[in-house]
């Protein structure tokens, strides 16, 4: 969700600052401030050294910022180096020896522990799109359609809640309900029913996951739907309405081409993410159910990688999955484009 | 907007939906809020309720029969919870001054028009939105730098959101430029007036950025369970997760050495602490939803 703000406004950002330095520079060049504090449009172009230095007081606020970035965001880019080496953790860093692409053999050869993480991703993605990602447009749709506002605002303050707890939170409190002791099955033991493994289960493992995913997001994920349902104009539908066309027709032919380019938005940055799947809230359960059927990629780096100690073909696979992530976004971003929409960024 | 919409779809003007789907929609709306408010009811009342009615119920009480607070008391006798909590309100108000620091001077460099390097540093913050390097390489370098069991593991990697240095450097572009000259021909430099002008008026934008960063801290579960291995230093979510999700029996020495005979049913201790943890998410989140919503907006569709 957050990716599309940021996407967003690097779209947009190419005006705005026109506009403010637009203002900035309306008044004549060189209005009598000097190059030092004068607004940075104005006047003849600077040098770069001369630029460098009337601007060395704001480029040494962004320097902590920076530097936290550089350090933590993209010196662990370098640090996938350990990929292509024979990493231990007592050899000093850099000291490694190189292997070439012995690391990436897992995944050539089709190592079947690999493939198991990679199968139970794809499979979760799946069904994660066709359960989890429409949960949210329904909501949406049918608190759009709610006549109350007090209602509706009520309604959305409760469902917003979730979004906002931590997955250890979340999880813990799934146990509450549907654990050995929880709320359903301390219901069924007292009317002598059997209980049901809910938690514990492999075959109901995805279930389990996607129903987490929908309790906690649902209700947030409606925000950016609400807001494009509002952009539609109401005389769309009274036009179609004069032409008698039902409820359903009004919502097939005037609501969904609506928020249409929304969708295919928020579907194109799924897809990208097709390779990440709740981390944090598989790792946690994870003892539940066992590696075979709870296994991801991500888990599968962390326990092969930091707690097996195999740390560059874990690397390895953590770097694949990085690059396919980045290609498949940009997939389907063209398909996106090839269909006429804007996709998440323009051409 | 809102109001013209409910002209049109008022009777009389239109027959309305149904009286079937309104009926149905209701019993949607009221189930997806049940599922919603009973388990925080059920986490509230067994961590209140007393003793034999948790035992009796087999560990979860929906509405409980007493307002007993031993568990609380239990918990904030000295111990392994109250230790935690101490870490995790550190850590959280800690990071979230240097994450509002750092991210609202870069963000201010960054919405100077013409600037010396701004479109390379603004393309190094926007790339870092766009992937995550990976945990093994994070891992690495956290451990090359010696913060390994330092809070400060915990902090400095996620210090910086890419995201929240692009919303406020929008936030910053809004105010009118002529604010700023005449601040400058007062003759006071950037800094100057980045401190004693453009962050009075963001205020609203850096309480919801703040906030953003706070309860990113708190919630942060990861990381911890990565790089702190000395117990004393855990933050309050690895609690939950070992005294809660794995089940693991608090002892009397965890909780501050009450007698083993006088502890409070585990079942309600744990929810206690769940609530502990919930508690500064509900104080602070009626102010998170009005304005993230917003937030979410002004960034969002646009487009």
């Amino acid at each position: 969700m957050a990716r599309t703000d940021a996407i967003n406004s690097l779209q947009t950002d190419r005006s705005t600052p026109g506009e403010v330095a637009g203002a900035a520079g309306s008044g004549p060049p060189g209005t009598g401030m000097d190059s030092r504090n004068g607004p940075r449009t104005a006047g003849k172009p600077l040098s770069w050294w001369a630029r460098a230095r009337r601007d060395k007081v704001l480029l040494l606020m962004a320097l902590p910022g920076l530097v936290l970035l550089l350090v933590f965001h993209y010196l662990p880019l370098l640090g996938n180096l350990i990929a292509f080496q024979e990493y231990l953790p007592f050899v000093p860093f850099g000291r490694s020896a190189w292997v070439g692409l012995d690391n990436f053999a897992v995944i050539f050869n089709g190592d079947p522990e690999f493939l198991n993480a990679l199968k139970n991703t794809l499979l979760i993605t799946l069904v994660q799109v066709v359960f989890v990602f429409p949960a949210p447009i329904a909501l949406a749709l049918m608190l759009n359609s709610l006549l109350s506002e007090r209602i509706k605002r009520i309604v959305q303050s409760v469902l917003y809640l979730p979004h906002f707890l931590s997955w250890v939170i979340v999880i813990a409190i799934f146990q509450q309900l549907l654990g050995g002791s929880g709320l359903i099955n301390n219901f069924l033991r007292s009317h002598g029913m059997g209980t049901i493994d809910f938690l514990g289960n492999p075959d109901g493992f995805i279930a389990l996951l996607t129903s987490q995913v929908i309790w906690k997001d649902t209700g947030w994920g409606t925000i950016l739907f609400l807001a494009a349902l509002t952009q539609i104009d109401p005389g769309l539908y009274e036009a179609a309405r004069v032409d008698g066309a039902s409820r359903w027709r009004q919502l097939w032919h005037v609501t969904v081409p609506g928020i249409r380019a929304l969708i295919i938005l928020l579907l194109i940055l799924r897809l990208g993410d097709s390779l990440t799947v709740g981390f944090e809230q598989i790792i946690l359960q994870q003892n539940l159910v066992g590696r075979p059927a709870s296994e991801v990629l991500d888990t599968y780096v962390y326990n092969n990688g930091v707690l097996a100690g195999q740390w560059g073909v874990s690397a390895a696979v953590g770097l694949v999955k990085g690059l396919v992530a980045v290609v498949l976004v940009l997939g389907a971003n063209k398909i996106a484009h090839i269909f006429g929409e804007a996709g998440v960024y323009k051409k | 907007m809102s109001t013209q919409t409910n002209v049109y779809r008022q009777k009389g003007i239109d027959d309305g939906p149904a009286m079937s789907s309104r009926v149905l929609k209701t019993v949607v709306l009221v189930v997806c809020c049940a599922v919603v408010v009973i388990p925080f009811l059920g986490v509230i009342s067994t961590s209140i309720a007393s003793q034999e009615h948790v035992t009796n119920s087999g560990g979860f009480v929906l509405w409980p029969d007493a307002l007993n607070l031993d568990a609380y008391k239990s918990i904030f006798n000295g111990g392994v919870v109250q230790r935690a909590l101490l870490v995790s309100i550190v850590i959280a108000a800690g990071g979230t001054l240097i994450s509002l620091a750092g991210s609202t001077m870069l963000a201010y460099s960054l919405s100077r028009p013409g600037s010396f390097g701004q479109r390379p540093i603004l393309m190094i913050v926007l790339f870092s939105i766009l992937f995550s390097p990976g945990l093994i390489p994070n891992y690495l370098v956290v451990k090359q730098f010696g913060l390994l069991d330092s809070l400060f593991a915990l902090i400095l990697p996620t210090a910086i959101s890419g995201f929240n240095v692009i919303v406020l450097r929008s936030f910053f572009m809004g105010i009118p430029e002529s604010v700023l000259d005449s601040a400058r021909i007062d003759g006071a430099g950037d800094f100057r007036i980045f401190w004693s002008i453009v962050l009075p008026l963001s205020r609203a934008v850096l309480a919801v950025v703040g906030l953003f960063y706070a309860v990113g801290y708190w919630n942060a579960f990861f990381n911890a369970m990565l790089y702190i291995s000395d117990t004393a230093k855990w933050p309050l979510q690895l609690v939950l997760r070992t005294y809660v999700i794995n089940n693991t029996e608090l002892s009397s020495g965890d909780l501050g050495g009450a007698a083993a005979d006088q502890l409070p049913p585990q079942e309600s201790i744990q929810m206690a602490i769940l609530v502990i943890s919930l508690v500064p998410i509900l104080i602070v989140y009626p102010f998170l939803q009005r304005h993230f919503a917003k937030g979410m907006l002004t960034g969002a569709v646009k487009g």
